[in-house]
């Protein structure tokens, strides 16, 4: 183990997370969450080179309509414009700095800056600047437009920007997490998955980097959330691993390396699925339903892959912080950092565009019995983040966490080990000492 | 607000019934609290961003059925409710409150809250919201088939989780 005395790492060879493949020990530094020297150094090495995840196509359904949200530590407006055309531009006006569009989400002709009265077009052109006579002959308008993100591309209607202007494209980004996002978007016949309306935003008292643990560990479920399987148990959901098959769960899931610091859980279901897998908490009424919900996917994509799509769970990172989870309803929830030990997550339903008012509210009561701050399942996966941070105000006495679980295992990781959190960290390590 | 309120119920009825529903959950006597509700009670929190939704087409924060709700208490009594273990300390101040509407035997009330909830460490949150709920009479005794809880702060931001009753 490496009990060096701490120092601030500045690419001097001090490792934050140590990787021992002969006595297979992994372990990472704690002090990486609760640094603020290393929550700067993660802006610049991850959140100002890869992939940020801004939003869905689906919530600018015409011209004229915003988002504003913060992206990578910076005000966003997400809106489509005239043409039509998707739109990620900086929102600070370019002469004094005002945020130039303040509300939540609309539909706006143009940014007006409530300060001086600049105002930009859609396409974050500007277009007005009273008393223009005043600036001298330099001043060109042409120039002093809203700044876009330096890239902005899409995958299946997810809509991702990049602050370095010459990072690889968003595909070839994706890398291996783009099949778990075309298994997420299968469910829609017409390939269309949209944003359900209601934001849930809330904060944790935590690292950021802790909710990316928490997302896919599947090893914290039977204690942390005992009381939302005795809910499953007591509505009939068996929810017993299999006798003698040394599971913790009911069914054998695995945890995979989708490359590029992506991960993902796939694990068959046990907890029912709008699309299409009914559990008695679905009750009889809808069992029908769903059946026909499930021939539609046979017929669209045959036995196999409607079976891949209806049967099993995934609950998928995108390096840094974009989370998918795909169980018991779907998920999309992103987080950043305030502080070291404070975050804040956004989270929004997902479902395909074709549901009946009947399947949409199925599937949005499926989703509030797990997640959300008001779920059966979140608010424990709170408590639990914040339990750590708490502990990690002893970071300079207890200085490693562990993460070697299934380490030993010849074959495939369990969803239950800890390979894919190994993956993270790795992507972690790797990007933050290439920039030191 | 002059219309007459004279065919089922005073104000001070509805005041006993929601100071003594705060009482009771303030004293985390759960079950006590799960009787006032009807057979067929729903709770519901909706979300900052959508205060006046419909659960069936935009996420709740909590949208519960009777079934899930008696679930939810159950899970609020298991020491395994780790978000609300050791339990909260919360106050809740109701004021402001009124009879709104009467239609068959459904009446309806709004009234204003502050919840105070302190946890071990000096966090204080407070919860600032509107009630508004459906009241019925069963057997001559007033009872909650609906109850909503719209909070005012446009996002849950610091008061984090919703994991007791609002």
């Amino acid at each position: 183990m490496d009990d060096r005395p701490n120092r601030p790492i500045a690419g001097n060879g001090h490792r934050m997370v140590v990787e021992n493949r002969d006595d297979m020990s992994f372990q990472v530094k704690r002090e990486v969450f609760v640094s603020r020297d290393i929550l700067e150094r993660e802006q610049q090495a991850l959140f100002d080179h890869c992939w940020i995840y801004v939003g869905h196509a689906s919530e600018l359904k015409s011209p004229g309509e915003f988002r504003t949200r913060w992206v990578a530590g910076r005000p966003v407006i997400f809106c489509r414009d005239r043409e039509g055309n998707i739109r990620c531009l900086i929102n600070s006006c370019r002469h004094r700095g005002a945020t130039v569009c303040r509300e939540r989400e609309g539909t706006a002709r143009n940014f007006y800056c409530m300060y001086h009265g600049w105002t930009y077009g859609l396409d974050g052109a500007l277009r007005n600047v009273p008393g223009e006579e005043a600036y001298p002959p330099r001043f060109d308008k042409t120039k002093m437009g809203l700044v876009a993100a330096p890239r902005l591309e899409s995958y299946r209607d997810f809509w991702f920007v990049n602050f370095d202007p010459d990072a690889a494209d968003l595909v070839t980004y994706l890398a291996g997490a783009k099949d778990y996002i075309d298994l997420v978007v299968d469910q829609s016949p017409s390939g269309r998955m949209e944003i359900i309306s209601g934001t849930q935003e809330y904060d944790i008292k935590a690292n950021w980097k802790l909710l990316v643990e928490n997302s896919v560990d599947d090893y914290h479920l039977v204690a942390t959330h005992a009381t939302w399987l005795n809910y499953m148990r007591n509505s009939g959901v068996n929810i017993a691993p299999p006798k003698g098959s040394g599971l913790l769960l009911p069914t054998k899931g695995l945890g995979k390396d989708l490359g590029n610091g992506h991960l993902t859980t796939d694990n068959p279901n046990y907890r029912g699925r709008p699309v299409a897998r009914w559990i008695s908490v679905f009750g009889e009424e809808a069992k029908a339903d769903i059946d026909a919900i499930r021939a539609e996917l046979v017929a669209r994509l045959g036995e196999a892959r409607a079976a891949r799509v209806a049967d099993t769970n995934r609950n998928l990172v995108v390096f840094p912080n974009l989370v998918i989870n795909d169980g018991s309803s779907v998920t999309v929830r992103n987080f950043y950092p305030v502080s070291p030990d404070l975050m804040h997550v956004t989270a929004w339903a997902l479902g395909p565009v074709e549901e009946t008012e009947a399947q949409r509210a199925r599937r949005l009561h499926a989703f509030l019995t797990f997640y959300g701050p008001g779920g059966f399942a979140t608010p424990d996966d709170v408590a639990a983040l914040e339990a750590v941070q708490q502990g990690f105000a002893a970071w300079r006495d207890v200085q490693w966490n562990d993460l070697s679980r299934g380490m030993a295992r010849n074959d495939d990781q369990l969803d239950t080990d800890e390979g894919h959190l190994r993956v993270f960290w790795r992507r972690w390590s790797e990007l933050m000492e290439t920039a030191a | 607000m002059n219309t007459p309120m004279t065919n089922a119920v005073s104000r001070a009825e509805v005041e006993d019934l929601l100071y003594h529903e705060a009482d009771l959950l303030d004293s985390w006597k759960l079950d006590d609290w799960l009787a006032l509700m009807t057979d067929d009670a729903t709770y519901y929190v909706p979300p900052n961003d959508k205060p006046d939704a419909d659960h069936r087409f935009t996420l709740f924060t909590i949208a519960d059925d009777i079934v899930r709700l008696r679930e939810r208490i159950i899970r609020l009594k298991d020491p395994n409710c780790h978000a609300e273990f050791p339990p909260s300390r919360t106050r809740r101040l109701i004021s402001n409150v009124r009879v709104t509407g009467v239609e068959g035997d459904t009446i309806s009330v709004t009234a204003n809250f502050v919840i105070y909830r302190h946890r071990r460490g000096g966090q204080r949150q407070e919860f600032v919201g509107r009630y508004r709920h459906k009241l019925r009479r069963h057997g001559g005794m007033l009872k909650i088939a609906e109850r909503r809880a719209i909070l005012d702060a446009e996002e849950l931001g610091a008061l984090g989780s919703v994991s007791f009753i609002l």
